[in-house]
C-alpha cells in the first residue's frame, strides 16, 4: 500500500495552517467599512413585548441602527423554517408555530432575539443596547418536558393546544400489545435523556456585506451546510434569490449538529447589511452560544421489553416525551421520530416494536440534532433496557445480547430500517478480548480491597448513517434530497480541483478525499486541492451531518472520477492510436493492452485541453467531471463499546479506567482520522452521562450558560481509549464505507451507566451522574448489601 | 484612548486603543493576528493563551494596557524561518486536533506546561496540565500523545525556552 493510498494513516495536510495560526474562521474576516451586530435577547422565558423605546439607544455614540420584530415585518422577512414535515397518528401535520428572527410581541424562552443594535464598535452597540426600554408583561412559563402537554400549563403557541406539535408513532401496536400479552418476562424502565448544549468551541458568527452595484449579498458564516442555509435564506426568509446570495462557510471551528441549522442572528445579519448598507458582523460571546445554540437530546421515556421462556426478546414497547424547545428549529422535527423510532431496533432480532413519541413546546432553547441526533437517545433506552433485562432474568448480560443478537443479513427490523451487512458477534467477540473482560472479577475484587467499587458496562450499538435515497427520505417529510454533488477539475498539467458539497469542520476532508483521488488517479496528494464551503464555487450540496461526507460525499467523488476515467480513456486512445477498449489504467498510466505503449495521466490531461490528437465534434475538449450520488439505503456503522470504572463511595467520584471500542464503519480511508472521530465521539458521551446537563429553573431562567456551570469534559476526566475495528465494506455505496462521526457519542452513554450501575449493585442512577448523584447511589448500594 | 506599545512575536507593536482593550482584541483586531482565538470569555477555555514574559497567560482575560513594555508570543510567531515548533509539529504528527480552533491555545499552553514541567511529562502530569484547556473535537486522547513527544523533543532540541 502506498503511504498515501486508501487504507493508510496520512497525516493532514490542513493541519500546517491550523497549528501555525492561519486558519481563516469567519471571526477572522473583517470587510471594509463593517459595523458590529449585537442582539438585545430576552431576558424572561415568556412574556408579551408590550413597547421597545430605542430612543435612547439610538443617539447613543456609533449606532447605526436599531431593528426589532416589527422591521422584520415591514420588510416581508420570512420566519425560520422546520424543514422536515412530520404528521401525527391520526393524520394531521405538524403544528408548527411561527419563527420570527426578531421577536414579534411575545418571546418564548430567555435568550430570545429581540432587537439588534448596530454600531460603528462592538464596544458601542454593547454599550447602547443596554439603553433600550422594553416593555414586557411576564407569563408564566413551562420547562418541564413530562409535564408540558398536561392541561393547564403555560401555552406557547396558538396553533399548537396542549404545547404539542405532533403524536408520532411507528411499529405495529397490535402485535407489540400481542407479545406482551403472552410474554414470560416484562421488564419496565423510565428515562430521562439529559438536555445537553453542543459547545462547538467556535461560537457562531456571521459577516455579512451587500454590493448594491450588483444586488448582491455576501454571508461568511458558520456553517455545516451553506446551500442549504443559502436555499432556506432564499426560497423561504426571502432575503434574496439564490443567484444574489454567496454563501460562505470558511474554517469552521467544530458543529456537532449545531452549525447545520438556519438561525436568527445570520439571518438578520444578512438582511441589515443590505438595509445599512454596511456590512454587518456579529460573533456570539459564549453565554450566547448557551442560551441561543439549538440544544440536543431532551427526552423522556417510559420502555418495556417484552421476553419469551427461553429469552428471547419478543417485544419493545416505547413512549416517549422529546422536548422541543420553544420554536422549531431547522430539522428539529426529524431527530425524535426519524433518527429515533426507527433505530429502537439497536443489534437486536426483535419481532414486534411499538413507538409512540409525543414532540412538545417549553420556554426552552429550541432543541434540534446534536452529534448523534436521535440515535443516542434509541441507543441509551435500548442498551439499559436489554441490561436491565438481562439482570432481571439472571442471565449474562453479554450472552444475552448475543442471544438476541441479528445473525443474517439482510435483515428488515418492524421499524422501517434493512440493516445490509454486520458481525455483530465478532465485533462483540473482539472488544471482550481487548477489554479483558475475563479479568473483571479479578479486578473488581482488587478494588474492592481498596474500598472501591468497580463496574463494567456493555454497550452494542447501531446508528444509521448517510440518509438515503432521497425519495426514501422524501416520503418519510424531509424537505430536501439526501445526495451529495461531486466536481473534478482536472487541469491541463494533471493537477486536480476537487469541488464538494460536503463540508469539513474538524472532519479532514482535505485529506481524506485527497487521499481518495490520489489512489484512483495514480498522482501525488499534493497535487490534489479539496475546494468546499463556497456557494459560488461549489454546485449545489447538502453539507456534513449525520456522518454523511464519506458514505455520501466521497461517494460522489468516486463517481465523477469513474467519469474522468471514461474520459480520459478516449483522449488516451486517440494519443496511443489505439481503441478506447483497449485501453487500461492503472497507477496513473494508460496504457494498450498487451503493449508497452502508455500515457501518464498528466499527459492525457495536456492532451484533453490541447486537443490536438482528436476532432473536437466527436470527443469534447476538457476534462472535468460532475457526479451527484444518491445512495441505496442508509449504511450501518455499529459496534461495541466497553467502559470499565472505579467509584469512590466516600466522595461519589468516578474514574474511568480503560474504554475499549471495536467498531465497524466498513472500509476505512484513513484510520488515523476515524480513531479520532471516536476519541471526540466518546467523550461527548461520557459528558453526556457523567457532567453535562442543560439546566433550567422553574422560570426558565438557563443555570448552566457558562463553562463555570456546565461542565464540559476536560482532559483529566477522561482516560486514554482502546479503539479498534472490524471490516464488513457497505454494500449501498461504491466505497464500502458507512460513517464513523457520531458513533463514539451514540456508543458511550450506556456502556457509563450500565458499568456504574454494575458497579452500585444494580442501583439505577440518572444522567449526568455526577458525584453527588453517584455518591447517593452508592450510599444506597451500601446500605442494601450490608441489610 | 491610551497609547500600547509592546514586542510581539519578536516586533515592536503599538497602537491606540480603548482603555478596556483587551490583549486578545489588540492581537486580533490592531496587529490581525487572528491565530489567537476567543472561545468562552470567561477564561475557562483556553483558546486565547499566549506567553506574555514567557509565561502563558489567557489574553481574553489581560487588558492590552497592562501588557506595556512586554514580550509577547503568539502561534504565529512559534515557527522559525518555516520550521515547525517541536510542538507544532508534535500535533500533526499525532493527530491532535480537528476542527483546529482550539488548537493554538493548546499549543501555547503545552510549551508552557514543557517549560515548566520538563520534557518526561506522563499522562497523568498532561492531562492535569490541560485543566485551562477545553477541546470539543479529539476526546484529548491524541492532544496527551502529542504534547508527550513534543515536550520530548523540545528537551531533545534545547527548544524550551527558544519560543520566548
Amino acid at each position: 500500500m502506498g503511504v498515501t493510498a486508501i487504507g493508510a494513516s496520512v497525516k493532514r495536510t490542513e493541519d500546517i495552517r491550523f497549528i501555525t495560526g492561519k486558519g481563516r474562521y469567519v471571526d477572522d474576516f473583517n470587510r471594509p467599512g463593517q459595523a458590529y451586530a449585537y442582539f438585545l435577547r430576552s431576558p424572561h422565558a415568556h412574556a408579551t413585548i408590550d413597547k421597545i423605546d430605542a430612543s435612547a439607544a439610538l443617539k447613543s455614540p456609533g449606532v447605526v441602527a436599531v431593528l426589532t420584530g416589527d422591521d422584520i415585518a415591514a420588510d416581508k422577512v420570512g420566519g425560520l423554517i422546520c424543514g422536515w414535515m412530520i404528521h401525527s397518528k391520526d393524520g394531521s401535520p405538524m403544528k408548527a408555530g411561527a419563527h420570527p428572527a426578531l421577536a414579534q410581541g411575545k418571546v418564548r424562552y430567555v435568550g430570545d432575539h429581540v432587537a439588534v443594535v448596530i454600531a460603528d464598535t462592538l464596544a458601542q452597540a454593547r454599550d447602547a443596547a443596554e439603553k433600550i426600554e422594553v416593555s414586557y408583561s411576564e407569563l408564566p412559563a413551562v420547562v418541564d418536558t413530562a409535564k408540558a402537554a398536561s392541561p393547564g400549563q403555560p401555552q406557547l403557541h396558538d396553533v399548537a393546544p396542549l404545547n404539542t406539535i405532533f403524536n408520532w408513532h411507528i411499529g405495529d401496536k397490535a402485535t407489540t400489545d400481542a407479545a406482551f400479552a403472552s410474554a414470560a418476562h416484562v421488564t419496565k424502565l423510565d428515562l430521562l435523556n439529559n438536555r445537553l448544549i453542543p459547545n462547538a468551541m467556535e461560537p457562531r458568527a456571521a459577516v455579512a456585506e451587500y454590493d448594491s452595484g450588483i444586488d448582491a449579498t455576501t454571508l461568511f458564516t458558520t456553517s455545516q451546510n451553506p446551500h442549504v442555509a443559502r436555499l432556506v435564506l432564499s426560497a423561504f426568509i426571502g432575503l434574496a434569490p439564490e443567484h444574489k446570495l454567496r454563501v460562505i462557510a470558511p474554517d469552521v471551528g467544530g458543529g456537532f449538529g449545531s452549525k447545520i441549522f438556519i438561525y436568527p442572528e445570520e439571518t438578520v445579519c444578512a438582511w441589515a447589511a443590505k438595509k445599512i448598507d454596511r456590512p454587518v458582523k456579529w460573533t456570539a460571546e459564549r453565554t450566547e452560544s448557551f442560551v441561543s445554540d439549538a440544544h440536543g437530546r431532551d427526552h423522556v421515556s417510559h420502555a418495556e421489553l417484552a421476553l419469551d421462556a427461553a429469552g428471547k426478546i419478543t417485544g419493545l414497547r416505547v413512549h416517549t416525551i422529546a422536548n422541543l424547545g420553544a420554536y422549531m428549529s431547522t430539522f428539529s422535527s426529524s431527530v425524535p421520530t426519524y433518527l429515533y423510532g426507527l433505530l429502537l431496533s439497536g443489534q437486536y432480532d426483535i419481532p414486534n416494536i411499538y413507538c409512540e413519541v409525543d414532540a412538545v413546546y417549553t420556554n426552552t432553547a429550541p432543541v434540534d440534532a446534536y452529534r448523534g441526533a436521535g440515535r443516542p437517545e434509541a441507543t441509551f433506552l435500548i442498551e439499559r433496557i436489554v441490561e436491565l433485562a438481562a439482570r432481571e432474568t439472571g442471565k449474562d448480560s453479554v450472552e444475552f445480547r448475543r442471544q438476541n443478537f441479528v445473525k443474517s443479513f439482510p435483515h428488515q427490523t418492524p421499524v422501517l430500517l434493512n440493516y445490509d451487512i454486520g458481525d455483530y458477534g465478532q465485533a462483540l467477540d473482539k472488544a471482550l478480548a481487548l477489554a479483558d473482560y475475563k479479568g473483571v472479577g479479578k479486578r473488581k475484587a482488587a478494588s474492592a480491597a481498596k474500598g472501591k467499587l468497580r463496574g463494567v458496562g456493555v454497550s452494542a450499538y447501531i446508528e444509521a448513517c448517510g440518509l438515503a435515497p432521497s425519495k426514501a427520505v422524501g416520503s418519510l417529510g424531509a424537505g430536501v434530497g439526501l445526495w451529495e454533488s461531486a466536481e473534478v477539475r482536472v487541469n491541463p498539467i494533471g493537477t486536480v480541483e476537487v469541488l464538494t458539497g460536503s463540508h469539513s469542520h474538524g472532519q479532514s476532508h482535505e485529506t481524506t478525499f485527497a487521499q481518495l483521488v490520489s489512489d484512483r488517479l495514480g498522482i501525488p496528494m499534493e497535487n490534489v486541492s479539496i475546494v468546499h464551503g463556497d456557494t459560488d464555487k461549489v454546485q449545489f450540496g447538502m453539507g456534513t451531518y449525520g456522518s454523511r461526507s464519506g458514505a455520501v460525499g466521497m461517494a460522489a467523488i468516486s463517481k465523477a472520477l469513474d467519469k474522468i476515467e471514461a474520459k480520459a480513456k478516449k483522449v488516451a486512445g486517440h494519443v496511443l492510436e489505439a481503441s478506447e477498449g483497449d485501453i487500461e489504467f492503472k497507477d496513473g498510466k494508460f496504457t494498450v493492452k498487451g503493449t508497452d505503449k502508455s500515457i501518464d495521466f498528466g499527459s492525457v490531461a495536456l492532451n484533453a485541453y490541447t486537443a490536438h490528437k482528436f476532432d473536437g465534434q466527436e470527443l469534447e475538449p476538457g476534462l472535468k467531471e460532475t457526479a451527484f450520488w444518491d445512495p441505496t439505503n442508509f449504511t450501518f456503522p455499529a459496534g461495541v463499546h466497553i467502559c470499565e470504572l472505579e467509584i469512590d463511595p466516600e466522595t461519589g467520584v468516578v474514574t474511568i479506567d480503560r474504554w475499549t471500542a471495536v467498531d465497524d464503519f466498513g472500509k476505512l480511508i484513513n484510520p488515523m482520522v476515524v480513531e479520532g472521530q471516536v476519541h471526540g465521539g466518546i467523550a461527548q458521551g461520557v459528558g453526556q452521562a457523567l457532567l453535562e446537563s442543560a439546566h433550567y429553573n422553574s422560570d426558565g431562567q438557563l443555570l448552566t450558560a457558562s463553562y463555570m456551570d456546565y461542565c464540559m469534559p476536560r482532559a483529566d476526566d477522561l482516560p486514554s481509549f482502546k479503539v479498534d475495528t472490524i471490516e464488513t465494506p457497505c454494500p449501498s455505496n461504491p466505497l464500502g464505507i458507512k460513517g464513523c462521526g457520531e458513533a463514539g457519542a451514540i456508543a458511550s452513554p450506556p456502556a457509563v451507566i450500565n458499568a456504574l450501575t454494575d458497579a452500585l449493585g444494580h442501583e439505577d442512577v440518572a444522567m449526568p451522574a455526577t458525584p453527588q448523584a453517584v455518591w447517593r447511589a452508592a450510599q444506597k448500594a451500601v446500605k442494601r448489601a450490608a441489610e | 484612548m491610551i497609547h500600547v506599545s509592546m514586542a510581539v512575536n519578536g516586533r515592536p507593536a503599538s497602537g491606540d486603543v480603548d482603555p478596556r482593550t483587551l490583549l486578545v482584541q489588540f492581537l486580533r483586531e490592531n496587529l490581525r493576528l487572528t491565530g489567537t482565538h476567543v472561545g468562552c470569555d470567561t477564561s475557562q477555555c483556553g483558546a486565547c493563551v499566549v506567553h506574555v514574559d514567557g509565561r502563558a497567560i489567557k489574553s481574553c482575560t489581560v487588558l492590552a494596557a497592562s501588557c506595556e513594555g512586554a514580550q509577547v508570543t503568539t502561534i504565529e510567531g512559534l515557527a522559525t524561518n518555516g520550521k515547525l515548533h517541536p510542538m507544532q509539529q508534535a500535533f500533526q504528527d499525532n493527530h491532535g486536533l480537528q476542527c483546529g480552533f482550539c488548537t493554538p491555545g493548546m499549543i501555547m499552553a503545552a510549551i508552557d506546561l514543557a517549560n515548566r514541567q520538563g520534557p518526561n511529562l506522563d499522562e497523568i502530569a498532561i492531562r492535569h496540565g490541560l485543566d485551562g484547556n477545553i477541546c470539543r473535537c479529539t476526546g484529548y486522547h491524541n492532544i496527551v500523545k502529542a504534547i508527550a513527544q513534543g515536550a520530548r523533543e523540545m528537551g531533545a532540541a534545547g527548544t524550551r525556552q527558544a519560543a520566548e
